[in-house]
């Protein structure tokens, strides 16, 4: 093992825990609301400059030099696509910060730090290549993250977030490490390739046992039906910004960290995890679609709409193709940049005295107040429910395709008449911006860079985007074929 | 079986009595803070078992670990809440017959688990020798050097996980609280007499001028 060639491979993870270090000297030395902006914008530059250092792994890095600590880690094509995107939505949340909070009085530099140690846990999590990897990445990012939900302390709902979060989150974790060891115990090894040698000829019941307790875990983190019912309750109380993090970055990464587990660990036994992945997409985008149209609070309302997408995302999955995968990261980047744009117009929404407005009723008639605000959320909306001329079409067009061509045909109709049911709480929500009587609540002054962050993905998500599908496109097959060079 | 001497046999059987009597007695005790104080001496005991079985490093860890920090923040945790034991303790004997149950449930499953074991039924991996530690070291030795050199990484990214949850704690708990006067020593060694004394000549009859 050639120790400064892991050393060089894991760069973004190094740079992002030095500076993590470097920034809470700063903060624990010139603590204060205008140190906290200083921070959050070096903790975005270190990200950006993290997603930069990995760009040259997309285009393709031989198995061996994309190895690092003797099998433990990977830099690859895949696990830079998906870095790529958790930095950009980490850095979004970053930037969407300083103005919610100083609203609040509770800005202070611990956030970007723990969001940059958040990033780092993400980062190891799509580059594990041994379960024991997987589990240090992921513990990182969810204690992290439940400090997060929690960080508004004086409001009753955030703490109350970060305990559910925290709760639950142990709980899952703890059934993660049980499928795990079950695993260890079956197969010999904690490394994917040696879980997936040791189950190439067959698979004993307890490994089946394993696995099946490894897939709940981590359904858990991304929110996959049956194991979602914490979502909505999180998303709602932890702070706005927190929530567009929650609801973009870590589910990147944990739908990365399922598709290297189920395709790169259990590949040789992919039918008995299609099943279970199968039946998680079902549930997920019919519960995200039911669910939501029930909804008063828009936050609530973004939460069952991610597990909805959660949904499409697992069909890619449950095909266990190259094109269902790539398909998957295609849907990911367009989820990533819908979720952001959404959350921005969601904390754009202010009354006169600047306090968020949060219920879908006091929107009525946005487009008369703040028409900009209004363009920018129908916009979101029409992309989620997938209405074509917008790219939120692409993404669910190519993960159907996939499924078509694996010969899922029934899943395939099933996720279309689902998104059916999706687009009307989608619509709902445009309806009420357009045609009901405005009711005159949202009229506070928005943040420059929350126009700035909204008009980009507005652009990003406008038929504009399909420039990108080619290139996007290429992308994420060269990182989907990375899961595919053992099999 | 490879032959073992009387004096370890009958270290074994001492310790391992002790301990199951000491955990018998921890959940037993009416007062926490024995139960507490019981539970440390169940730690001791099973730490001369790990002895006896060679594994001096888990020793080590448990009375280092759990006897040290685990057992004294339970008796901080005990003696700081005010929780009524004896209220606690009223609903057992009326889910008694539950917890029989459930405990013959467990020792069910445990005795098929050996069982199956036994007869050859559960096929388990073999370990992939990726972890074998060096001929001759101790097993201290050996630990540290694995998770030194071959899992360095993950020990690092572990040490990043603690120092997360260190910020968190401080994060959730910590107040700015107005009005505390905390010392400044640069100010006080700054100070001269001449700043906080005054000479006075008070005229006598006309009282003092403060």
């Amino acid at each position: 093992m050639d120790l400064t060639h892991s050393l060089r491979l894991v760069a973004p993870e190094e740079l992002l825990s030095v500076v993590g270090l470097a920034l809470l000297l700063v903060s624990a030395w010139a603590g204060g609301a205008r140190a906290a902006r200083a921070v959050t914008w070096i903790a975005v530059a270190v990200l950006a400059a993290c997603a930069v250092l990995v760009v040259p792994a997309l285009s393709g890095v031989a198995p061996a030099d994309a190895s690092a600590f003797g099998g433990l880690y990977a830099a690859d094509a895949f696990s830079a696509y998906a870095k790529v995107l958790i930095y950009v939505a980490a850095g979004a949340s970053l930037l969407v910060a300083p103005a919610f909070f100083e609203k609040a009085g509770a800005m202070r530099a611990e956030y970007p730090i723990l969001v940059l140690f958040a990033a780092l846990g993400m980062g190891i999590m799509v580059s594990a290549q041994n379960l024991m990897t997987l589990y240090i990445g992921l513990e990182l990012n969810s204690l992290a993250a439940y400090v997060l939900a929690a960080f508004l302390k004086t409001d009753e709902r955030s703490a109350e977030a970060g305990l559910k979060y925290f709760v639950l989150g142990a709980l899952a974790s703890g059934i993660l490490l049980f499928g795990m060891s079950l695993t260890y115990g079956f197969t010999g090894t904690t490394s994917y390739a040696g879980i997936a040698a040791a189950l190439q000829g067959g698979m004993a019941k307890g490994a089946l046992f394993g696995l099946t307790f490894v897939l709940a875990g981590l359904a858990f983190k991304a929110s996959a039906v049956p194991f979602h019912m914490w979502t909505p309750d999180v998303y709602e109380g932890a702070p706005t910004p927190v929530t567009a993090f929650f609801a973009s970055a870590p589910k990147v990464a944990a739908l990365g960290l399922t598709m290297r587990v189920a395709l790169e660990a259990f590949a040789p036994q992919a039918a008995a995890w299609q099943q279970i992945v199968t039946f998680a997409a079902i549930a997920s985008i019919v519960v995200g679609a039911l669910g939501a149209i029930g909804q008063g609070n828009i936050k609530r309302l973004l939460a069952y709409s991610s597990i909805n997408n959660v949904g499409f995302v697992l069909i890619g999955l449950a095909t266990a193709t190259p094109q269902g995968a790539s398909a998957m990261l295609v849907y990911l980047a367009i989820y990533v940049a819908m979720t952001v744009g959404g959350f921005v117009a969601v904390l754009m929404l202010k009354d006169a005295d600047g306090n968020q407005v949060e219920q879908i009723a006091d929107i009525a008639g946005l487009s008369h107040t703040r028409p900009l605000i209004a363009a920018g959320l129908a916009m979101v909306m029409f992309s989620l429910a997938g209405i074509p001329p917008l790219f939120g079409f692409w993404g669910k067009f190519v993960v159907f395709q996939a499924a078509v061509q694996a010969g899922m045909v029934p899943l395939a109709a099933l996720g279309i008449a689902a998104s059916v049911i999706g687009a009307f709480y989608y619509l709902k929500v445009v309806k009420v911006m357009y045609f009901d009587d405005a009711a005159g609540k949202v009229t506070g002054a928005s943040d420059m860079t929350h126009s700035v962050l909204l008009a980009a993905s507005a652009l990003f998500i406008s038929p504009l985007g399909y420039l990108l599908t080619r290139c996007l496109g290429s992308i994420a097959q060269t990182a989907a074929a990375v899961l595919f060079h053992a099999a | 079986m490879e032959h073992v001497g009387l004096i370890p046999v009958i270290a074994f059987y001492l310790f391992a009595t002790l301990t199951v009597a000491a955990g018998a007695i921890t959940i037993l005790a009416r007062n926490p803070v024995h139960s507490v104080l019981w539970l440390i001496v169940a730690f001791f005991n099973a730490a001369g078992l790990m002895v006896l079985a060679g594994a001096e490093f888990i020793a080590m860890l448990l009375v280092i670990v759990y006897v040290g920090a685990v057992a004294v923040l339970f008796l901080f945790v005990v003696m700081m809440l005010d929780i009524d034991f004896a209220e606690l303790r009223a609903g057992f004997i009326k889910n008694f017959p539950l917890g029989m149950v459930l405990a013959v449930v467990l020792l069910a499953e445990l005795l098929m688990g050996v069982g199956a074991y036994q007869t050859g039924g559960l096929k388990l991996g073999t370990a992939d020798g990726t972890a074998v530690a060096a001929a001759g070291a101790s097993n201290i030795e050996a630990i540290g050097m694995l998770l030194y050199s071959k899992y360095l990484f993950l020990f690092e990214a572990a040490g990043i996980i603690l120092l997360v949850a260190m910020i968190g704690a401080i994060v959730l708990t910590h107040r700015e609280r107005g009005g505390v006067r905390g010392q400044n020593i640069a100010k006080q060694v700054a100070r001269r007499p001449e700043d906080a004394t005054v000479n006075m000549q008070p005229e006598v009859g006309k009282g003092v001028q403060l």
